[in-house]
């Protein structure tokens, strides 16, 4: 039985915190389009998958440079957002939220089949350029490759908040998700912003894709950090990117937590329910989650 | 001027609502749309707006004209930009927006960001307490502060012609005297066109020039206020007054206003 030791708490809380801003820049994808469509995206981690798919692809295929794989991917999955939201979700505005549900859940196995199609499915690599030797972060020491997904996660939640919160563009897409029909008596082109949301969230699975995907490998598995999606947003709240980072860290830490303290009891695999519990604990307290909005009622 | 000749509206494909609305708005006046409960108001203002689409309802036949300019069959933000907006009925303020973030979205259509700060200002000026408010959420907000608030968010669009729905619905008589005040003071000192849809006849024709009564999708009576008021029809079925001067329909008005606040 592991003793406890704040030498080994202070590993597991801090790879927690690490991998937790990770989940949290995935989990920022899925809240981009709830805000502004209110539709529930189930292919998010399969974005994930394919924006990593390209990246590899790019440099295993094509001798790319890791900043031009990674900008490909980026622009690939914008294009990606924007082809989707035409074709597949535009003619479902309007209809009952299952029809769009079943679409994205439609859409995350053509993802995932398209894939192997295209890019075989043996696991491809990610090589970011900095290097296999951990770099130490106080006492504890921390492989570059989960440093630098930490900071990239850090500075674009930092980027679209700022945007939601104070941009006009932001602003508009925030009165879109509150009122469509209110939105267009001000002139605002709905469908243009919900187009731009799928953008958005293309950008952030292709960011997720490349810094997931330099840790883990690239192949199908990769689309299963997507699953981690679901306890946090419903931790932080569905609408809220504070809550997406919130969610994030909290779903982090647990799970490893879990796996340190734990596995060695059950003989491991805790680190994969545990969220999944707190998320159901969660649905029973508090289901607009941490900073999920209320609906406003008033007599 | 605003110009509707022969307006047909249909939802559905079958349902028809409008059968044949004309009227005009003059420049700088307040003009006054009247008539009971699903007689074809709202719809109205809607066809003038362009907001028919998202309800699967369609302009079947008629033209809407602003100074000689076609608006049917143009999208909702055309309008806008046109120089018309629509305020709906129920004070509908994005609701987890704060007072200003509402401005700001009501000013979408304009790119130039002095003269969004500007109309701010303006809307501020002419709604003090918005200005106290201007960090809160709306949501939040009493019922005629967010009157004022979805009035002030249409005019930063820089409107030549506003159509407001039912501003007074639901709302203290005193609060509807001021609201109706500032609806005059923008005619009076912006040359604003109004087009006000009213279910509350008698302060309608308190501050319009002119008005139209609807019934069954149909304008059944027109001309100036003044005559308006005077007509024994309008006093007998909208004002609530017989010859004598007593309330005749008291109940069923009170009934209906119970109604549209549950609905509200
Ligand atoms: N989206 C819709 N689909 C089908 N019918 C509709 C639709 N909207 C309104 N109608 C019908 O059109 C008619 C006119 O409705 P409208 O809302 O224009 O009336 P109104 O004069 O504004 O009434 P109120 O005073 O109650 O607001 C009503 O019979 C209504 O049921
Ligand atoms: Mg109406």
């Amino acid at each position: 039985m592991p003793e406890f030791e704040w030498q080994f708490t202070l590993v597991l809380l801090t790879n927690g915190v690490m991998i937790g801003l990770m989940y949290a820049l995935i989990a920022l994808g899925f809240v981009l389009i709830y805000k502004a469509t209110d539709a529930i995206n189930f292919a998010q981690g399969e974005f994930v998958m394919f924006a990593g798919f390209i990246a590899a692809g790019a440099a295993d295929l094509a001798g790319a440079p890791f900043w031009l794989s990674a900008l490909l991917s980026i622009s690939g999955m914008v294009l990606l957002g924007f082809g989707l939201e035409r074709v597949v979700l535009r003619p479902l505005i309007g209809r009952p939220v299952i029809a769009v549900v079943m679409a994205t859940i439609g859409l995350a196995a053509v993802l995932r089949g398209s894939a192997t199609l295209a890019f075989g499915g043996g696991t491809r690599a990610i090589v970011m350029p900095v290097g296999d030797e951990p770099i130490a972060l106080g006492a504890v020491m921390l492989p570059p490759v989960q440093l630098v997904g930490a900071a990239v996660s850090i500075a674009f939640l930092a980027a679209f908040s700022w945007f939601f919160l104070k941009s006009r563009i932001g602003i508009a897409m925030r009165a879109v998700a509150d009122s469509q029909q209110v939105a267009m008596a001000m002139g605002i082109d709905v469908r243009r912003y919900f187009a731009l949301a799928w953008a958005m969230a293309g950008v952030v699975s292709a960011l997720g894709g490349v810094v997931w995907g330099a840790m883990l490998g690239v192949d199908n598995q990769l689309a299963l950090v997507g699953l981690k999606v679901f306890p946090v947003v419903i931790l932080g709240g569905l609408d809220s990117i504070i809550g997406a980072v919130v969610g994030g860290l909290i779903v982090g830490i647990v799970e490893n937590l879990a796996a340190g303290y734990l596995d060695p009891y059950v003989g491991g695999g805790t680190k994969d329910f545990a969220p999944y519990i707190l998320m159901i604990a969660a649905l029973m307290v508090r289901p607009e989650g941490i900073f999920g909005r209320r609906r406003i009622e008033r007599v | 001027m605003l110009a509707l000749n022969n307006i047909e509206v249909v939802y559905d494909g079958v349902i028809l609502v409008l059968k044949g609305v004309s009227l005009v708005a003059e420049e700088g006046r307040i003009t006054t749309l009247l008539g009971a409960n699903g007689a074809g108001k709202t719809t109205t203002l809607k066809a003038i707006s362009g907001l028919l689409h998202s309800e699967r309802g369609q302009v079947t036949k008629g033209i809407v004209e602003l100074d000689g300019e076609r608006l049917d069959r143009l999208p909702a933000p055309d309008v806008v930009r046109h120089g018309v907006t629509q305020v709906f009925e129920g004070r509908r303020v994005f609701e987890n927006l704060t007072v200003e973030e509402n401005l700001v979205a009501g000013a979408h259509t304009r790119s130039d960001f002095a003269s969004v700060r500007d109309g701010i200002e303006r809307v501020y000026d002419a709604f003090p307490v918005l200005r106290e408010r201007r960090h809160n959420q709306s949501g939040y907000l009493s019922g005629g502060e967010q009157q004022m608030l979805v009035i002030g968010r249409a005019l930063m669009s820089d409107p030549k012609v506003i159509l407001l729905d039912e501003p007074s619905l639901g709302l203290a008589p005193l609060l509807v005297e001021e609201i109706f005040g500032i609806i005059r003071r923008l005619r009076d000192e912006r040359n604003l066109t109004v087009l006000l849809v009213e279910q509350n006849a008698a302060l309608a024709l308190d501050i319009a020039d002119h008005g139209y009564v609807m019934e069954n999708g149909r304008i059944v009576l027109e001309g100036p206020a003044e005559t308006l008021r005077q007509n024994s029809d309008i006093k007998e079925f909208y004002l609530g007054l017989n010859e004598v001067g007593t309330r005749k329909s008291y109940r069923d008005v009170k009934h209906y206003k119970r109604r549209k606040r549950w609905l509200s």
